[in-house]
């Protein structure tokens, strides 16, 4: 693993791989789009039930983004290794993103569920605290001038938040129970019909080859945005 | 050990020291509650469980972003982390020296407040913000190491370390109105945070010794 | 003297900060006994070098040895720290600041605020202090760390001349007893040492 982790290595095996992931990317999302388009409405939610196509797989994905983050950071502070924190800081973004994504479908699904655009339904309010996290971990890295000290500060944050972050879920979870009754109706659930798992995969697949690409991207443009800054300091720009 | 932690509790307890100001924040912010929402003592006494856990979380990281960047600026933390002592046990008893002139004193103070807020549950809430305020001095103490060598960290202490405190404030409400379970849990936590804390806090303070 | 470095020993030190190179291939020596005066204009690495020796901060690349300790916070153990920044805490007195530290370096105070002829000033808080008070107290929080290896950033800075011969005796005498000491300075020590001379 740590042989693929040199920069240079990084960009030559990246490179003719990102138009693949960007073609699986589009055509997942194009067929998970259809699908969605195409099933018949819910019995009890109607046709709002497509945006749980959009809904679910962003919250996923954020939550995926959150564990990778960590891991990149685990393997950034043991290893030192800087493309490991190229990797770390390059997520960050994303993960607020698809956490917004999360938030904004969430709120879009509920308007007609609940009658209100916002409601303190568990899974909102963690994924709330889930955005505070991401925004937490960017703001300590743009705040440190220092790259190395900057990637370890926001390292140590992300590992933080990475054991807190179930603790967290479960809290909220509880809070949940503590405050509500039978206002909230599980989405989700274990009681999907089969009709919509197709989509709902299709559009799961589709987010994660978005996140790769875009990630990969974000890499790339970190480590070329280094070159250049070394370049600029040994005066050959 | 107790050099360190009897040094920052005279620190916190003279004058410019951090103590007084969390007490005198704290009560400032559970007055204003009512001025806000209107002198309803129903409605207070329901409300006074969460309002009192989060203004004691708030004046708790009023002081929180000097905890380390007091010493780190006159060169102190250069020579404590020197010292025989791991930087571990440093952070062990900058945390507890914290809470011991922030966390229990507000805690002392909470039943006078609580009574003015018609609460029924008083003993309830101050054993909350006994048992959970611990966790408040842990998990700060991680964020005031991160951010000691950032001229305002005291503006990016709040946005990293609130998420991590919200178990805290929603065990910690919940047990100050008695509800089931929450106090167990919140002990569970605020143990957990303790214990785990000082590793974390050295870590971050290492790689600030570095700069 | 409880612990003893036989000698430090650098060899090959690469430093950089903020992606510039301070200094490449740095080796030198300095047995027990010795006093290093590390000189170099304004950003040639002295602090960073200092820090280094320390172990706060991790060479690019390059060894550190203190005798057979490798480790950068074994090697801390032995050091005494004079840097920068005094240390010194304006809402605490003389005698508060030097005994915290007497306690934390399991040491004591002892004659130490005589020696630095602080005597008069024990009681008096930090703030009252000027900038050659507050060095002298830090050189006698020096001193009663009893450590081997004395790290010393600019220790004549704002020093008037009676305090610089006793600055500079100090270190002769730290020396004298089995000690080392690098001193980062821009003025002669006025003692005997070696140079080191950093571009």
């Amino acid at each position: 693993m740590l042989r693929y982790a040199n920069p240079t290595r990084f960009m030559q095996l990246s490179t003719p791989i990102l138009p693949w992931l960007g073609g699986a990317a589009l055509v997942l999302l194009a067929v998970g789009l259809t699908l969605g388009l195409s099933v018949p409405p819910d019995y009890q939610q109607g046709e709002t039930v497509r945006v749980m196509f959009l809904h679910v797989p962003a919250a996923w994905t954020a939550m995926m983004a959150y564990g990778l983050m960590a891991v990149a950071s685990l393997v950034g502070l043991v290893w030192r290794h800087p493309l490991a924190d190229s990797a770390a800081k390059a997520i960050a973004p994303l993960g607020a993103l698809f956490t917004a994504l999360g938030l904004v479908t969430g709120s879009l699904w509920g308007r007609p569920m609940w009658g209100a655009w916002w409601v303190w339904d568990g899974r909102l309010t963690s994924f709330l605290l889930l955005l505070f996290l991401y925004l937490g971990y960017i703001a300590l890295w743009n705040a440190i001038e220092d790259e190395t000290r900057a990637a370890r500060a926001a390292g140590i944050l992300a590992l933080v938040g990475a054991v807190n972050l179930p603790v967290i879920e479960f809290s909220v979870d509880w809070w949940t129970t503590l405050h509500q009754g039978e206002s909230i109706l599980r989405k989700g659930g274990p009681l999907i019909a089969s009709v919509y798992l197709w989509p709902l995969f299709a559009m799961a697949l589709g987010y994660t080859f978005l996140f790769l690409t875009l990630w990969t991207m974000r890499i790339q443009t970190e480590i070329l945005t280094r070159r250049a800054r070394s370049l600029m300091l040994a005066g050959e720009l | 050990m107790s050099a360190l932690l009897l040094r920052d509790i005279r620190l916190a307890a003279r004058a410019g020291g951090s103590a007084m100001l969390a007490l005198a924040f704290f009560a400032s912010v559970a007055t204003l509650v009512p001025l806000g929402v209107g002198p309803d003592l129903a409605l207070l006494a329901r409300i006074a469980g969460g309002v009192l856990w989060i203004a004691a979380v708030l004046a708790a990281l009023l002081a929180l972003d000097r905890l380390f960047q007091a010493d780190f600026e006159d060169g102190s933390l250069d020579m404590i982390a020197l010292s025989p002592l791991s930087l571990e046990s440093v952070a062990a008893a900058k945390i507890a020296a914290h809470w011991l002139t922030t966390g229990l004193p507000l805690a002392l103070l909470s039943p006078l407040l609580a009574v003015l807020f018609g609460v029924k549950t008083i003993a309830a809430l101050f054993v909350s913000l006994l048992v959970g305020t611990p966790a408040v001095s842990a998990i700060g103490a991680v964020g005031a190491g991160l951010t000691m060598s950032i001229r305002r960290g005291g503006l990016i202490l709040p946005l990293i370390v609130l998420p991590l405190l919200a178990p805290a404030v929603i065990f910690g409400a919940g047990a100050a109105v008695g509800s089931a379970g929450a106090l167990p849990l919140l002990g569970a936590f605020s143990f957990a945070a303790c214990v785990l804390s000082p590793f974390a806090t050295a870590a971050a303070v290492r790689l600030n010794l570095g700069s | 003297m409880p612990l003893a470095v036989p000698y430090i020993d650098i060899s090959d030190l690469t430093g950089i900060r903020g992606g510039r190179v301070l200094f490449r291939g740095l080796s030198f020596r300095v047995e027990t006994g010795r006093a290093l005066s590390l000189e170099g204009a304004n950003g040639s690495g002295k602090t960073s070098l200092l820090r280094m020796l320390a172990g706060f901060l991790a060479p690019a690349e390059g060894a550190i040895r203190f005798g057979d300790v490798a480790d950068g916070e074994e090697r801390g153990k032995f050091v005494g720290w004079l840097g920068h920044h005094d240390a010194v805490k304006a809402q605490m007195s003389v005698r508060e600041n030097l005994d915290f530290f007497a306690q934390l370096y399991a040491s004591e105070a002892g004659d130490t605020l005589d020696a630095l002829g602080l005597a008069r000033l024990a009681e008096l808080p930090g703030q009252y202090l000027s900038a050659g008070q507050k060095k002298r107290v830090a050189l006698a929080r020096l001193k009663l760390t009893k450590r081997p290896l004395w790290l010393m950033d600019e220790p004549l800075a704002s020093l008037d001349a009676a305090g610089k011969k006793i600055a500079a005796d100090l270190v002769a005498a730290h020396c004298a007893g089995g000690g080392i000491a690098v001193v980062a300075t821009h003025e002669p020590l006025g003692i005997d040492c070696d140079r080191l001379v950093l571009a």
